[in-house]
């Protein structure tokens, strides 16, 4: 681990001597956060201040660390809040403090151990640590509180959002870990852009890392062999052509797929996973991401029905815009992109059915 | 106050609708239902034109997931 937000290291005296006492703007670190248009880095990329904002207007605030990180191939917030735990809590203690909070929920993933830094704190806040639920959607802010309330991990509809209607109907702030890191270095005034990614694939530097603002996703990774595409923004991001010079997005995940790997097979894998990681509630969730999974199965075994490739396009569309959650638009785009940058390999694989990389590994955790 | 009457929008709770199809039979300007059977709702939906039908069909969901809500 390099960069800023890695300076201090785990331990409360290190983290002091390298970033020096915790400044104390109140309510003005809004419009600091504001000022530097810093985005959620839990991948939807709400404005922070937006949020901030709400959480400060309403009744008995909270604020909820989100370290949920339900994507498999995410690692940036449990790397962070093992090796910088203070950053992050610095800027869960500013951001209370700015909405006038005198409570921290900590979710995290259990081989995530906080205790320590938690009782090295001395903000004179209540910080509890609560091990996070399981599943890709748990993360979702409303299925953070659900969880925390001792009900499933599972989004709701929304509007009422958190800010009105949160943790035991408080106003509830849920950030990302990784934003609130952030938080922390903007009211140091030392932020500069920078964004964590977790890198994987095909690459010889797997792992997290601190990229520079403007940097193509595409220059962050050493390829170990030629690159097929990437898929740039995590399981709800985009595959992208390599040479294709588009920043890291979403919860700045980036996974290389080399030519050994086949990138129908990764698709059809990718969609059922996220089919089954699906929370069951909403009908064209369930059923709309089920009968995608299946086309692709079939188009990758090389036994498509004759409405397939029609029904890819229909049944794309169908789902978008139709939970509760934004877990089907987030297929959809995978999708869409799939379509859009694997066009050749799909027909392909509908005629002439698996190829040679069929066999090899699948690159994707799912 | 015909205004607010003009800006009316249907919304469907996506988590307590089942599907059952009643509000496509009842509004079919304004719903269609999908490839599994859910609702979709339309713009014209909220038209003033269907407003009897439009408050037949929520009034009829078995799931209540059928809500009209006035914007500005």
């Amino acid at each position: 681990m390099s960069g800023r937000l890695f300076a201090g290291g785990p331990a409360r005296a290190d983290h002091l001597a390298a970033y020096g006492p915790l400044p104390e703007p109140g309510s003005r670190l809004i419009d600091a956060v504001a000022r530097a248009d810093l985005r959620g880095r839990g991948g939807a990329a709400f404005p922070a201040a937006i949020k901030l904002r709400a959480g400060a207007e309403g009744r008995r605030p909270v604020v909820v660390v989100n370290g949920t990180e339900g994507e498999p191939i995410s690692a940036k917030d449990a790397t962070l809040l093992t090796w910088a735990p203070h950053p992050v809590l610095d800027g869960a203690v500013l951001a209370a403090r700015a909405v006038g909070a005198r409570e921290i929920l900590v979710v995290a993933p259990a081989h995530v151990r906080l205790a320590a830094a938690v009782a090295e704190r001395r903000d004179r806040l209540d910080i509890s640590v609560v091990e996070r639920a399981p599943g890709f959607v748990a993360g979702e802010e409303t299925a953070v509180i659900a969880h925390l309330e001792g009900r499933p991990g599972r989004p709701r509809v929304k509007p009422p959002w958190p800010a009105e209607h949160g943790y035991h109907r408080r106003a509830t702030l849920v950030q990302n870990v990784d934003t609130l890191a952030l938080v922390a270095l903007i009211a140091r005034g030392e932020w500069s852009d920078t964004r964590l990614v977790t890198l994987s694939g095909a690459v010889r530097n797997p792992g997290v890392a601190e990229a520079r603002p403007g940097v193509p996703a595409a220059d962050l990774v050493e390829p170990s062999e030629p690159l097929r595409a990437l898929l740039v923004g995590g399981y709800f991001g985009g595959w992208v052509k390599p040479d294709e010079r588009v920043g890291p997005s979403g919860a700045g995940v980036v996974v290389a797929l080399g030519r050994s790997a086949c990138p129908v097979a990764e698709t059809a894998l990718l969609t059922a996973w996220l089919a089954r990681e699906s929370a069951g509630q909403c009908g064209p969730c369930v059923h709309g991401l089920g009968a995608l999974a299946g086309v692709l199965a079939r188009i990758a075994a090389g036994r498509p029905e004759a409405e397939d490739f029609g029904r890819l396009t229909r049944w794309t569309d169908m789902v978008r815009g139709r939970g509760a959650c934004a877990h089907p638009d987030g297929v959809a785009r995978m999708l869409a992109s799939a379509r859009r940058v694997f066009a050749a390999k799909l027909e392909d694989h509908a005629h002439h059915g698996p190829c040679t990389a069929c066999r090899a590994p699948a690159t994707l955790a799912a | 106050m015909p205004r607010a009457r003009d800006s009316r929008r249907l919304i469907v709770d996506p988590i307590a609708c089942s599907g059952h199809g009643l509000c496509a039979e009842l509004l079919p300007e304004g719903i269609e239902l999908d490839d599994w059977g859910y609702p979709i709702i339309r713009e014209a939906a909220g038209d003033p034109a269907h407003a009897e039908h439009l408050e037949r069909a929520v009034a009829a969901c078995p799931a209540l997931a059928l809500r009209i809500m006035d914007t500005q």
